[in-house]
């Protein structure tokens, strides 16, 4: 090898003082300037600890394993059933939340108020202050959707009455969850729960639920990536943009519907629901990507993020080699729009499991395939395109079930590499909704944030 | 705070384009609050909801619709002027910009737009060096490491890594290399040629690369190895890889190895694997009797500058000539003149350098003919200097140690040390002789004659202020392809009275003579 190297033009790679990438390139080598700063936030250790890992054949190998069944999943949408029937392991008193784990006494106030509302919902207690009541005694258990291959948007509570979608993963035989998208407003994933968000929910669990579960059926389940590679094509990312991905499944669901036996008032109200609502489609969408990860978790060595998710307290991702541990840090604050009214003051911090859009490398990832939506973040859509592109850096590879028009039909960049990101100090980019700090008030804005690298840094220690 | 209102009738902007126009409206004069939406029911009622809007309108969703809040009627009455003009002005941004992208910001990365780099050269800070090492040498690329400050505990695993992948860790703490021509570090622009050359050392590569060159051969390759590489607890893995590489490359002809003497077991392996490395092999470590080292095709040598001439003569296909510790017949002619400028208070010699191994080679030459000589650099503890801010008798310090660059650019770049120790030795009656080093190169200071030149000419002042003259004796190290221009520092040296020799050898045995 070193007489090869002797054999070869000299290419240099310049780590640290630029001048002598200057000084090679004036005496006729070839050198790149690395725009370097010291890896991991400085800390020594989780550098050493990364640098071992970089182009490790044993995690190269597995990577390979964990982000080929990640890819080759075939998410179905299965049909609607009640969490507590849908869902194995689901306690009789236990509600589900995003995020990583979390105590009630921490959560968040859009997050405490929809336990209060799933509470109630439940007739676990009669009122709010009953409700509260029974949170603080320890009386009702709480556990993240994820630990139960769930996913729920926002504050994500799902409780055993309530109706999710049930997704499966046609290779790997995996389940996937996700509750139903309640629409905008005044909804209990942003901690509302008077009585119109109880009503509504009860529909849901009498009407929606029963009758997307015929229409399903009905259907012989849906293919989701179909949808979601559709939707990319029509200015959709999927995460902070479903109206395409929405339109697409109305469009599957109303012919199969209108062939169920169910009577035509329900048949309408859940029509005109569904219309109303653009992010509809946003639930399964976590689901479908929540199908593919899971394919990719549990390999041994492997450092393939299969999810980033938050509370409103603290951000949370997992690694494919590290089971069940969770890495996290405090939740960042959102950098966006806000609605009429609102400002920066008004908002929590990031929330929800709806981040696992970009595990799989939609959402922010594709951020390119949806201008319509780049001036959440101030920018033009070279800066969307942009966005993409630089995710590229920190994924394992690409998503070839997906193409982007705006890049050429390029496919997004998907399965984020531990290292990549602690190495490259580039923070995983995120789309998303913002939730008003208080309970009840609902979306005040929208705009992009990024994973904290602390996450990473510490998961980097875990696969060393 | 009061609130007002303006209707735009057929124009539409979708909701994210005016939740960013009413971000600009916000920040106008005398604006608390600003809104611009399509006025839709469900848009109405929630600018009433937000106060926004005192007064319940009827809906038209075609319509645009602008409320500010502000603190008078007329910031409003402005807000909301130019908040249409805002509206109806075409969109000056372009469709065409260029996509930004991200500088490579990781070794991986770096990779993706140099596919075909072979190499890295690390110059961070000592303690995030190891890392950045180990992930090129992962990379299967080779390193040099100029980085200082890595432990050796950090340094041992690396090479063995590098040696079991035959990969090649140069350093840490290589200041200099020049590998397939290319100056790498402090280094200086030298022919290419049939020399191989494997230094410890940083300054005493520059110098037999440079004295090489002087004496119209050429090199192949020069190899750093770090200062460390032939402590027992390294075992000399890069000089040996080295040796190995170099034997194996067609192209190298002569082997020439640098080093202050290894310690014993390391020596026995370098000298073994230079006895098989079937080309001849000159040895110059540094202080060691070369004697004790030349045997078969293996050629002892006590100065860099016999080392080069050595390397020059086997490279030329010439016998070795013999050498001598003798100052040369063409610089004997300089001794008597510059004798007649001293008064007999004048004696000692003081030496300030910038490069460590210029430094220790002349402790060495002086001690043969002069006896006990000061230094921070010293041969045995008896001759460390008590204070290195202070000359004592004959006196040698090398400025490029720690001690000095704490915070400070290295003497090599910055002259500001050496100047302000010039005009100190100067006033000293006791100083005969300032003997230094220039170096030239990449990565050393651009014009080193012109920062000298102005303090030797005070430092004359001063001396001459006195009655005194001060000797100033030196030699340049580098080429006439370096960005500096050998002859042309020389030229502007000797012009300032500078008495030059070919070599830093023969500068400290003119040196030497002078005060004998």
């Amino acid at each position: 090898m070193i007489n090869k190297l002797f054999e070869q033009d000299l290419q240099v790679i310049n780590v640290g003082l630029s001048s002598f990438a200057d000084s090679i390139q004036q005496t006729g080598g070839k050198s790149l300037q690395l725009d370097w700063r010291p890896p991991a936030s400085g800390n020594r250790e989780i550098g050493m600890n990364l640098a071992v890992t970089v182009n490790d054949p044993m995690i190269e190998e597995a990577n390979r394993t964990a982000h080929d069944r990640f890819l080759s999943a075939q998410p179905i949408l299965m049909g609607v059933e009640q969490a507590g029937r849908a869902i194995t392991g689901l306690g009789e008193r236990t509600l589900l939340h995003a995020g990583p784990p979390i105590e009630w006494t921490r959560m968040c106030g859009p997050m405490q108020g929809a336990v209060i509302g799933a509470i109630m919902y439940e007739g676990w207690a009669e009122d709010q202050d009953e409700a509260r009541q029974l949170a603080d005694n320890g009386a009702v258990g709480f556990s993240p959707c994820h630990h139960f291959g769930a996913v729920g948007p926002m504050s994500g509570v799902i409780s055993p009455s309530m109706p999710v979608w049930m997704v499966k993963n046609q290779d790997q035989g995996n389940m996937s969850y996700s509750n139903l998208n309640e629409g905008l407003g005044k909804v209990l994933r942003f901690g509302a729960n008077d009585a119109s968000v109880l009503e509504r929910l009860k529909w849901m669990e009498s009407v929606l639920g029963p009758a997307m579960n015929v229409t399903i059926q009905e259907l012989g389940g849906i293919e989701l990536r179909p949808i979601i590679a559709q939707a990319l094509h029509m200015g959709d990312e999927c995460h902070n943009r479903n109206a395409a991905a929405s339109s697409l499944l109305f469009k599957k669901l109303t012919p199969a519907l209108l062939k169920t036996d169910l009577p035509l008032s329900d048949i309408t109200q859940v029509l005109e629901f569904i219309a109303g609502n653009d992010h509809f489609f946003l639930n399964i969408s976590m689901a479908c990507c929540k199908s593919m990860l899971d394919a990719g978790h549990g390999v041994e060595h492997s450092t393939l993020v299969t999810a980033m998710a938050r509370n409103g307290v603290d951000f949370g991702i997992r690694v494919s080699g590290s089971g069940d541990a969770w890495f996290t840090a405090p939740a960042p604050m959102v950098d966006g729009l806000f609605f009429p009214g609102y400002s920066q003051t008004d908002a929590a911090p990031d929330l929800g499991d709806s981040a696992i859009t970009e595990t799989a490398g939609i959402g922010g990832f594709s951020m390119g395939a949806a201008p319509a939506i780049v001036q959440f973040v101030g920018g033009t859509p070279q800066d969307a395109i942009a966005y993409t592109r630089e995710m590229y850096h920190v994924t394992i590879g690409v998503n070839g079930g997906f193409t982007l028009p705006p890049l050429n039909f390029e496919s997004p960049p998907a399965g984020i590499d531990v290292r990549k990101v602690v190495d490259t100090g580039i923070a995983p980019i995120i789309n998303t909704g913002i939730a008003h700090k208080d309970a009840g008030v609902g979306q005040v804005g929208a705009g992009i944030t990024r994973a904290p690298l602390e996450c990473f840094e510490k998961a980097i220690a875990s696969v060393a | 705070m009061a609130t007002s209102q303006r209707m735009i009738k057929n124009l539409y902007r979708d909701s994210v384009s005016l939740m960013q126009f009413s971000e600009k409206l916000r920040v106008l004069d005398g604006i608390k609050q600003a809104s611009a939406v399509m006025a839709t029911e469900n848009n109405i009622s929630l600018l009433v909801e937000a106060g926004l809007l005192t007064n319940v309108i009827s809906p038209s969703p075609n319509d645009l619709l602008i409320v500010v809040e502000g603190k008078d009627d007329s910031s409003m009455g402005a807000a909301l002027d130019s908040a249409e003009s805002m509206l109806k002005q075409k969109s000056t941004g372009s469709s065409e910009g260029e996509v930004r992208s991200v500088p490579p910001r990781s070794l991986e990365m770096s990779l993706e737009s140099m596919p075909s780099a072979n190499f890295v050269l690390i110059s961070t800070p000592g303690e995030y060096a190891a890392a950045e090492a180990r992930k090129a040498l992962q990379l299967g690329l080779h390193v040099m490491m100029f980085s200082d400050n890595v432990s050796m505990e950090e340094e041992i695993p690396l090479k063995h890594y590098a040696h079991e992948h035959d990969l090649l860790v140069m350093g840490p703490d290589c200041g200099t290399a020049i590998i397939n021509g290319i100056p790498l570090g402090f280094a200086n622009v030298v022919r290419r040629g049939d020399i191989g050359v494997v230094a410890a050392s940083g300054t005493g590569l520059q110098q037999v690369t440079s004295l090489i060159d002087r004496f119209g051969a050429g090199i192949t390759q020069a190899i750093g190895t770090g200062g460390h590489d032939l402590k027992s607890e390294v075992g000399g893995i890069t000089m040996l890889q080295g040796i190995a590489a170099l034997a194996a490359d067609p192209a190298t002809k002569v082997i020439l190895l640098v080093s202050k003497p290894p310690s014993p077991d390391v020596m026995k392996k370098v000298l073994e694997k230079a006895a098989h490395s079937g080309k001849p092999v000159v040895v110059d470590f540094i202080g060691a009797d070369p004697a004790s080292l030349t045997s078969g095709n293996i050629i002892g040598v006590r100065t860099l500058e016999d080392a080069a001439i050595a390397s020059v003569n086997l490279s030329k296909g010439d016998v070795v000539q013999k050498f001598s510790s003798v100052l040369p017949n063409k610089y004997t002619a300089l001794v008597q003149p510059a004798k007649n400028e001293l008064n007999k208070e004048q004696k000692y010699i003081r030496g300030l350098f910038s490069g460590g191994t210029f430094c220790y080679e002349t402790v060495l030459l002086l001690n043969k003919t002069l006896g006990k000589v000061y230094s921070n650099t010293p041969i045995t503890k008896d001759d460390e200097i008590p204070d290195v801010w202070k000359s004592l008798k004959h006196t040698v310090i090398d400025l490029g140690d720690d001690l000095f660059t704490q915070g400070r650019p290295h003497p090599m770049i910055d002259f500001r040390l050496r100047n302000e120790r010039i005009l100190q030795e100067a006033r000293d009656p006791e100083t005969a002789v300032i003997l230094l080093d220039i170096v030239l190169g990449y990565g050393s200071n651009m014009d080193p004659a012109g920062e000298l030149v102005p303090a030797i000419i005070e430092a004359q002042e001063i001396a001459s202020k006195k009655k005194r003259k001060v000797i100033f004796v030196g030699s340049v190290c580098g080429t006439d392809s370096d960005p500096q221009n050998l002859s042309q520092q020389e030229a502007a040296l000797r012009e300032a009275g500078v008495l030059l020799t070919a070599s830093n050898a023969q500068a400290a045995r003119l040196s030497a003579a002078i005060v004998s």
